[in-house]
């Protein structure tokens, strides 16, 4: 990304298994066209395989992994603790979030911990990376300075005013890169791009705008009506609900996506999340001229 | 006020079985949750006469957390609490406690759940308030408090979840956060929207939480 290469990630979600080969594969399925992958921590409060454990699973296969940690699981001592570990494991690049509650999860009875918030954590894994400290003050025994902070952001959450605010807070905390929420409402997220540019914050910050190809009708309703801060306008879902073969337009909603955000000033990259679909991300790097990646 | 639901009577009645009963109410807090206070006491003293459960007598403390005070209000009642099998209480879980103090001896029964700090915005209707983390933060946000009201206690904003001004996690519930943000605007504090909050500070917390005593 600092040589302007416009950059495409893509996402994991480990198994609810032991099974370390359902990582491997995904990640053969996307090596060539993407960039890196995120592997995902206890995504939506579920538990499933280990980020870090996921995360050098890649490593072995030569693959840049994106580790994902969140705080609802661990206080600040932990949260330190593996951050140090993926370093000395030669994880590098760590997205910091504060995490999907509990109660929304299938461990609903169990205590969250919450004990920061990810703005805090980015601060945290800043301060350990260019002070040498840790949150409490003392200095690390051995410094390091090989970790790329990344964070996340969604536009499409309200209050809409605070969205940039809390963006900029990110980046002040010590983001150096942004994944966003997937984007189905273009004009929206245009107008939340006007604003970081405006502010000056895409000089600051490495953004890449999420793309979400929906696999079927069922899912495009959960999204829309169920899961929270996901904003997918009544055009596109018609558009995809009227249409003969749901996955062929839903490609095709992706696709033309993609190709705006490309186009989109400040946008540095895309991040696909293609959940239980991840066999479209080839076909749809390639249909949008992003091949070859290495 | 310390808010409390009184426990089911099925689950009171299993607890004393055969035995004879005491109650001990407050005319507190739990007393205006309409759990403890004398009509409260009474009901539940007729309840267990009509299951032909011995009740050799009753009191409304003022409050059952007032020590010093229990003392001298329980000289009136000695022999009936001599005579009891149990000690009912219907206080909130401090009431309790302070009653056990006292009578170290005797089986304590709770007949209530505490719930939750908070107040009665309309009557029979509690709202939660603080969570008693020890040091107090609402300075920061207006009078609003992250700590108690955002289930992820965020102090930086409003998370990814938050859609026109509910909570991810129950569409009944409000963010907080919305509440703070709107209520900055409103009093021309936006600057301070952007300013970063360290991580809290909870030795107080512990402080107070693992220590028998404190003198204030």
């Amino acid at each position: 990304m600092k040589q302007n290469h416009f950059a495409v990630t893509s996402e994991i979600g480990p198994p609810k298994s032991a099974d370390g080969s359902i990582i491997t594969e995904k990640a053969d399925l996307l090596r060539y066209c993407t960039d890196a992958c995120n592997i995902t921590d206890n995504q939506t409060a579920v538990v499933r395989l280990s980020s870090l454990a996921g995360s050098v699973l890649l490593k072995q296969k030569n693959i840049e992994s994106i580790y994902q940690i969140s705080c609802r699981d661990r206080n600040r001592i932990a949260l330190q603790s593996d951050i140090l570990g993926a370093i000395a494991l030669g994880i590098n690049n760590i997205l910091f979030v504060t995490g999907d509650h509990q109660s929304v999860g299938n461990h609903p009875h169990a205590k969250g911990v919450f004990d920061i918030d990810s703005i805090q954590l980015v601060s945290i894994a800043k301060a350990m990376r260019d002070e040498g400290i840790f949150q409490n003050g003392e200095p690390l025994k051995k410094r390091f300075s090989n970790l790329f902070i990344g964070a996340v952001s969604n536009p499409f959450a309200t209050p809409y005013e605070y969205r940039v605010d809390r963006l900029e807070k990110k980046i002040m905390a010590g983001a150096d890169f942004i994944q966003t929420q997937s984007v189905f409402n273009i004009d929206h997220f245009q107008n939340f791009m006007d604003e970081v540019i405006s502010r000056g914050l895409d000089k600051k910050v490495f953004i890449l705008a999420g793309v979400t190809p929906m696999k079927s009708e069922k899912m495009m309703d959960r999204m829309k009506f169920y899961v929270p801060g996901v904003d997918i306008p009544d055009e596109v879902y018609n558009r995809l609900k009227n249409a003969d073969d749901f996955q062929m337009e839903s490609k095709k909603v992706s696709y033309e996506i993609i190709n705006s955000l490309k186009k989109m000033k400040g946008v540095h990259g895309i991040h696909i999340t293609a959940l239980f679909w991840e066999s479209i991300i080839p076909p749809l790097v390639e249909q949008c001229g992003f091949l070859p990646r290495h | 006020m310390i808010i409390s639901e009184q426990k089911p009577f099925e689950s009171m009645l299993k607890i004393i079985q055969n035995g004879s009963v005491f109650i001990i109410g407050c005319n507190e807090c739990a007393a205006l949750c309409h759990v403890g206070g004398e009509p409260e006491v009474l009901e539940l003293k007729n309840q267990f006469i009509e299951s032909h459960i011995n009740v050799t007598g009753w009191i409304v403390l003022d409050p059952a957390c007032h020590l010093l005070n229990n003392k001298r209000l329980f000289k009136s009642v000695n022999k009936e609490i001599d005579d009891a099998d149990h000690l009912l209480v219907l206080s909130c879980g401090n009431g309790v406690q302070v009653i056990e103090e006292l009578y170290p001896q005797k089986h304590i029964i709770s007949g209530t759940n505490t719930l939750f700090v908070g107040a009665e915005i309309q009557r029979g209707i509690f709202e939660r308030q603080c969570n008693l983390c020890g040091s107090c933060i609402v300075d920061d946000f207006e009078g609003l408090c992250p700590i108690s009201h955002c289930p992820k206690q965020m102090l930086n904003g409003p998370c990814g979840g938050s859609m026109d001004g509910k909570c991810e996690i129950n569409k009944d519930f409000n963010c907080i956060w919305d509440k703070i943000i709107h209520k900055k605007i409103k009093m021309k504090k936006i600057d301070s929207l952007t300013k970063i909050i360290p991580p809290k500070d909870w030795t107080s917390y512990k402080k107070y939480q693992w220590r028998d005593q404190y003198k204030l």
